[in-house]
């Protein structure tokens, strides 16, 4: 009597046989039958021959039977659009339907359709449904707007639906409020310009009173959509508050969670001096504890807002430490997001049970759970200074138990707490080193070697140490071959009598006999450093570091605010603006929280405008991130190509490399480089060296700047002004603005970087993709002091166009990587084609005739330059500030007519013909040229030139 | 907000052996990438709940040996994601009595009509089991024998009254003879014992399921004689908020049927008392192929009600070959493959406390365990809620029949470890 009789199959033909089924004349055959059919669809089989013989069974009275037929259409009607049309009259007259459980069905059921003939067919009975006497179908129909929408946009919109929803906002029923809310804040995230949402002091007191009526899944819309109002002032943000906290005791822990989003924004707007701020705090606590005694699966998901939530409000949780305790048959993945959670809860109060448990965990079996638990001893340690030496210890006890993998990470972080508390506990080198020969893994045994260097005076036998691992020099990891060398560099350093000859041997193994640039750079430079000048040598390989901070994986606060926008969401889960990830967000808004007002700022206030305006500007960012990723990262980030390589060139590549050199790509081996910048092998500098170092590199480079500097007042090639390409959001906390500029022959990227992080920025680094013209750096970029929080740089970077070339579409794009001691970005931006206009753009008279005539006709292009008030001669001169020349000027009938040539720096020519009425502001713009797709950028800069 | 594009039922030997498609049809190969986790997983509870496909993100739950894989295709919220796949999961295991494989395979027409009737675009319909109980009737033996003889149908063909009102829970015309009301307070002890017996951590982890079987539209209100025990409540959305913070009542007209009336969890701030104390000695000898086991169980702490259902799990080390024990009372197995011990003690009398005892013999040449195993206890006390809750009093209004009431407590075992 089951259902599992729809399964089994006859020799004769499964499809065959259920053809004849479903034309069979009894009815309950008939639908034995499409339930046959609807049980090899849920397995997947394809049973869409079958269509006609299915859409036939729709006419019925049989509920059942319709619903199944139905069921089967949404599944099928796409791959037979035309057999599909047969169902519209069926449906078309069920929405007429006496019972409003088949009118809901049938249009519930056409929205799913999607094909373009029958969605023609639907806007009329939809728009019946839209305001049926039955809350059932209204609600129905508001759903079904929507899915139509996402159809046929323009549809939706000439039908004017959107209006018949943002009426449905304050529909009597609950339920409707709730799908309008729901259908609207779809259509919305595919328009974010549209204000479609129009959140207003009425409608939110609407909102909120649907929220206490329907259903849970209704409130989660709501309170999503109640997340993206911008309260007027703090007394607002307060009653909201209070009309959305019962919402945290509810079973469902996605509405708990939309309501602490609701909350956790508009707190923002709260004065800290409040006492209902200090009641909403302590209402917050519970139900994201709560959350942890759900299913695993929610837990996980609740954790990774918590880890957010304790980064932005520590003090929320600050008392719940014992919940995130890990329990022994917790899943992996909660608990290593519970262990994450406890180190950023620890602090003096609690350190002694954190580490407790931490050592607990120590002894489990799952390796990647221990290895982060002893990981997290470490990251204690320097975040809880009174700790420090009960940390330390601890890991020695881990490192007696001798187990492989234990031991290695206990170096580690050894090694961090080294640098963190320096000459405090360097008493336990001598247990390390015991543990030498057993440690494996690439990183663990560049933290020792990086250890052996560093206090090299102290260990008696460091030589004998280092030289062991020479011997299989080449078999090493590069992690490793880099610090090799620069801890034997050390050791020279400072016992240079006993260690000439292992000095000698490791520069010439680097230099000789690896295949590495990397490696072999670094080789040259300390070779060239000690030879020339050991004293200086000392001073850059042996300056003293500055210390790590404190909590090295903190959120960004700028990405960080803007993930609190997102809690509840997938951003929330992968801790990235959902921009970074979601495919095909066409414009996605930045969220921004709320700025803390008194009470009379409001929402206007300049805090929030800057954000507004990153939005705007984000059409100069490649949306499709992940091409741009893939070429860019394929390129070695290091100084410019161009120019031979000559000695001078190579020192600089070799200065580059030291600075970040192996100090530091041990240091901060677990802190910051991403894998991509670990395997090129460009590795952060410590900011105490390029101080040092800057000087003399950057002279041979600062007259060029001079020069361009000086030139740069003077009346040349239109510059544009700045506009922001890379904003803060999207870079950790840098900000980069710019324009391009030509000056006496010599390109440049005028550009300033801001730096709105909390930490200081340094080891700054350009370079870019192949793009149309072959534009490339003609020097490094030279950031001569390490970028303060708040600090800004101009810097004025050289350009060059003998760079790889790669036709880009547009074809003035050019993509942008940029590093820094944190990470690498990516931006692209469009470069005004004038920037490329050479000097000798002069075409003899002559020449330009004949070459007129040359051109094919089909390669000329007619372009419209509006609104220009200029006369023939203010435009010449102007555009012969940017190296368009005038070759002849002639009146015709009262139009000026003027003859210009210009010659790209890949040497193609562009003619022009320029028709200037007087009384007409409009001028007609003529190009001819061999390469026909360059003309429009060059009507882009003229526009753009003759109207600055 | 197109929340959950298609949706997989995957059982634990990898089959794909549901697909529903709420949009276009998405391939089943989308589903590869999710048994890729499967296979780094290893344990098939380690299965990340979120995964990230080039395409498409697949959110799932694990829930009684089945994957409820959903395919999703922009930023959604998660958790309404989970919760939804609960629900589904909630839905087959009332209409079919379990959820399984086998149940959904033989009523999986049944299964697609509830699929289409709780989702509908991405947007969810109807969730509450009363409602869809109107929609779609329940499969029971004595239906289908109907259904085929009159042709009649298992698909509602009225609206459901309760779709639409301010109760979307409760259907109307309920109505019964015997009008009962059942409240099960079960309280669940999670707690971390460490290897000198005092307490790491522990929470008790509050229910109380209801089983309201009452004709009409009645009104209830339940009170307790310690209601500051609850400060940490989830409630189920029929609860009237306003009451509860005003005066500690829960005012309420129920939905019909078995439901979770509330949650609640009583923090380690307050005492929580723990009801069984273990004794354990677990050595391994160095350098050598052996080590001793000795486990006393004892009750501590549970207000004169007895302790029982007790059993103790432990996942012994990779190294362990064999157990020979011998148990005092009940019966102990260990599977040397997955190396996991079982010993089902029954009930503790204080007088005779159970113990386990006896050898371990390890591989020959293996080095001692660095690991000492946890052990996972479970128990039950019966009349008890180790909180102290206690309902004080309920009253109905509304109707003016005279309803059977009923409170039952017990407390169990939730997760439950002692650190050796």
């Amino acid at each position: 009597m089951t259902d599992s009789k729809y399964f089994t199959t006859t020799k004769k033909g499964e499809i065959f046989e259920l053809k004849a089924e479903l034309n069979s004349d009894k009815k309950e055959k008939k639908k034995e039958a499409v339930k046959k059919v609807i049980a090899s669809m849920t397995v997947g089989k394809d049973v869409s021959a079958l269509f006609p013989d299915v859409v036939n069974c729709m006419q019925t009275d049989n509920l059942e039977l319709k619903k199944l037929v139905y069921l089967y259409l949404m599944n099928y009607a796409k791959s037979q659009p035309d057999m599909a049309i047969m169902a519209v009259n069926t449906f078309v007259k069920d929405c007429e339907d006496p019972n409003p459980l088949i009118r809901a069905l049938a249009v519930r059921t056409m929205g799913c359709i999607r094909v373009d003939k029958i969605t023609e067919y639907l806007c009329e009975p939809l728009r019946k449904c839209l305001k049926d006497e039955d809350p059932y179908v209204r609600k129905t129909a508001a759903v079904c707007v929507a899915k139509l929408h996402d159809i046929n946009a323009q549809l939706v919109e000439d039908q004017g639906f959107l209006d018949t929803l943002k009426d449905l906002i304050s529909d009597s029923n609950p339920m409707v409020v709730a799908n309008a809310v729901a259908a609207l804040s779809e259509i919305a995230e595919s328009h974010p310009s549209s204000n479609l949402l129009d959140l207003n002091p009425q409608s939110i007191n609407k909102l909120l009173t649907a929220l206490n009526e329907c259903t849970e899944w209704g409130q989660i819309f709501i309170l999503d959509c109640l997340a993206n109002y911008m309260p007027k002032d703090d007394r607002e943000a307060q009653s909201i508050c209070e009309r959305v906290t019962p919402r945290l005791s509810h079973a469902n822990s996605a509405v708990v969670l939309s309501a602490v989003k609701v909350l956790m924004k508009f707190m923002e707007m709260l004065s800290k001096d409040l006492d209902y701020y200090g009641t909403l705090l302590k209402k917050l606590a519970p139900p994201l504890v709560t959350l942890l005694s759900a299913e695993p699966e929610l837990q996980y998901v609740a954790l990774r807002n918590i880890n957010l939530i304790v980064q932005k409000r520590p003090e929320i949780l600050k008392h719940e430490m014992k919940v995130f305790f890990v329990k022994y048959n917790d899943p992996i993945y909660v608990k290593l997001e519970k262990l994450d959670i406890m180190i950023r809860l620890a602090s003096q109060a609690n350190i002694a049970q954190v580490l407790a448990e931490l050592k607990e965990y120590a002894t489990e079996v799952d390796v990647d759970f221990v290895r982060k638990a002893v990981r997290a001893i470490g990251r204690c340690a320097i975040k809880v200074e009174q700790s420090a030496e009960r940390c330390v210890s601890t890991l020695l006890d881990l490192i007696q138990t001798k187990v492989n993998y234990v031991v290695q990470e206990a170096i580690v972080v050894i090694k961090d707490i080294f640098r963190k508390y320096p000459n405090k506990y360097e008493s336990v080198i001598a247990t390390l080193c015991e543990n030498l020969d057993s440690l494996d893994e690439p990183e663990a045994r560049a933290a020792m070697i990086w250890i052996v260097g560093e206090y090299a005076e102290r260990i008696d036998n460091a030589d004998e140490l280092l030289e062991s691992f020479l011997e299989g020099f080449h078999d090493e990891s590069t992690q490793v071959q880099l610090q090799l060398l620069t801890a034997i560099v050390k050791l020279f350093l400072k016992k240079p009598t006993e260690t000439q000859e292992l000095v000698q041997q490791v520069l010439s193994l680097a230099t000789q006999d690896s295949d590495n640039p990397d490696l072999r750079d670094r080789g040259y430079i300390y070779w060239r450093l000690l030879s020339t000048d050991p004293v200086a040598a000392k001073e850059v390989v042996l300056a003293e570091k500055p210390l790590i901070s404190e909590e090295t994986d903190l959120i960004e606060p700028t990405l960080l605010d803007e993930l609190i926008c997102y809690i509840g969401t997938l951003a929330s889960v992968y801790h990235k603006p959902p921009s970074a990830f979601v495919e095909g967000s066409r414009g996605v808004v930045h969220k921004s929280l709320p700025p803390r007002t008194g009470s009379s700022e409001s929402a206007e206030s300049p805090d929030a405008a800057p954000s507004a305006g990153q939005a705007a500007e984000q059409p100069a960012v490649i949306p499709a991130q992940g091409d741009l990723l893939g070429d860019l990262l394929n390129l070695d980030l290091g100084p410019p190509v161009s120019g031979p390589p000559l000695a001078a060139s190579s020192v600089q590549m070799g200065a580059v490399d030291l600075l970040g050199g192996g100090l530091d790509s041990l240091l901060r081996s677990d802190v910051g480089g991403s894998p991509a910048m670990g395997g090129s092998g460009f590795t952060a500098p410590g900011p105490a060296a390029p101080a040092a170092m800057g000087a003399p590199l950057g002279s041979g480079l600062g007259d060029l700047f001079d020069l361009t500097g000086g030139v740069g007042t003077l009346s040349g090639s239109y510059v544009a002004p700045k506009t922001v390409w890379l904003p803060a959001m999207k870079a950790k906390g840098l900000e980069i603005s710019g324009t391009f500029s030509r000056q006496v022959g010599s390109i440049c990227m005028d550009l300033v970087l801001t730096n709105k992080a909390l930490q200081v920025m340094s080891d700054f680094a350009i370079q870019f993709n192949r793009n149309s013209f072959g534009l490339a750096p003609a020097a490094p970029l030279q950031v001569h002091a390490p970028l303060a929080p708040n600090q800004s740089v101009e810097i004025s970077l050289p350009l060059n166009t003998v760079g790889s070339v790669m036709k880009m579409d547009p074809l003035n794009n050019l993509q942008v990587a940029v590093k820094n001691n944190i990470d690498v970005f990516y931006f692209s931006t469009l470069y005004p084609l004038h920037i490329l206009f050479v000097e000798d753009g002069k075409m003899e008279r002559q020449m330009f005739l004949a070459t007129w005539k040359d051109i094919p006709n089909e390669n000329e292009a007619q372009f419209q330059i509006k609104d220009c008030s200029l006369n023939a001669d203010a435009v010449s001169s102007k555009l012969q500030g940017s190296n368009i020349f005038t070759i002849a000027k002639r009146n015709v009938e009262g139009q000026d007519m003027l003859y210009q040539s210009l010659k790209l720096t890949n040497g193609i020519w562009v003619l022009a013909e320029l028709c200037i009425q007087p009384s007409n502001p409009s001028f007609t713009l003529s190009l001819k040229c061999r390469a026909p797709e360059v003309s429009q950028y060059v009507y882009q800069a003229y526009d753009a030139i003759l109207k600055n | 907000m197109k929340m959950i594009h298609s949706l997989f039922l995957i059982n634990c030997s990898g089959d794909i052996f549901l697909e529903k498609h709420w949009k276009s049809v998405v391939s089943q190969s989308v589903c590869d990438y999710f048994f890729e986790a499967q296979e780094k997983a290893i344990d098939v509870e380690n299965v990340p709940p979120v995964i990230s496909t080039p395409h498409h993100y697949l959110i799932s739950i694990y829930r009684d040996k089945i994957f409820f894989v959903s395919v999703i295709q922009t930023e959604v919220p998660p958790l309404f994601v989970i919760e939804f796949l609960h629900r589904v999961a909630d839905t087959f295991q009332d209409y079919f009595g379990e959820c399984s494989e086998t149940a959904i395979k033989d009523n999986v027409v049944i299964v697609y009509e509830l699929l289409e009737e709780m989702l509908d675009n991405g947007f969810p319909l109807a969730t509450e089991s009363n409602i869809l109980k109107e929609l779609i009737k329940p499969p029971t033996i004595l239906r289908s024998v109907v259904n085929s003889i009159t042709g009649s149908s298992n698909v509602g063909d009225t609206l459901p009254t309760g779709q639409l009102s301010n109760i979307p829970w409760r259907r109307a015309g309920v109505k019964y003879t015997n009008n009962e009301a059942y409240f099960d307070v079960i309280e669940e002890i999670d707690a971390i014992i460490d290897k000198s017996g005092s307490t790491v951590f522990a929470e008790i982890q509050g229910v109380i399921d209801s089983c309201i079987k009452l004709s009409g539209m009645p009104d209830l209100s339940l009170s307790f004689m310690n209601p500051r025990l609850l400060d940490d409540v989830s409630f189920h959305p029929c609860i009237r908020f306003k009451r509860w913070e005003s005066e500690r009542v829960l005012s309420f007209i129920p939905p019909d049927g078995n439901f979770r009336l509330i949650s609640y969890r009583v923090s380690s701030q307050n005492l929580v008392a723990i009801p069984v104390y273990v004794k354990h000695l677990i050595s391994f000898k160095e350098n050598s192929s052996s080590g001793r086991f000795d486990v006393t169980i004892g009750p501590k702490q549970n207000m004169g009600k007895t302790v029982e259902g007790v059993v103790m799990t432990v996942h012994m080390p990779k190294a362990v070959l064999n157990m020979n024990l011998t148990a005092t009372q009940g019966s102990y197995t260990f599977d040397p493959v997955t190396k996991v011990l079982a010993w089902d003690v029954g009930k503790i009398t204080p007088q005779k406390l159970p113990n386990l005892k006896g050898i371990v013999n390890l591989q020959s040449g293996a080095p001692k365990p660095e690991e000492n195993p946890s052990l996972n206890i479970q128990f039950k006390i019966q009349q008890l809620a180790i909180s102290g809750l206690k309902v004080n009093r309920l009253d109905m209004y509304g109707e003016k029949y005279k309803p059977f009431k009923g409170v039952k407590y017990i407390t169990k075992a939730g997760k439950f470890q002692v650190r050796t």
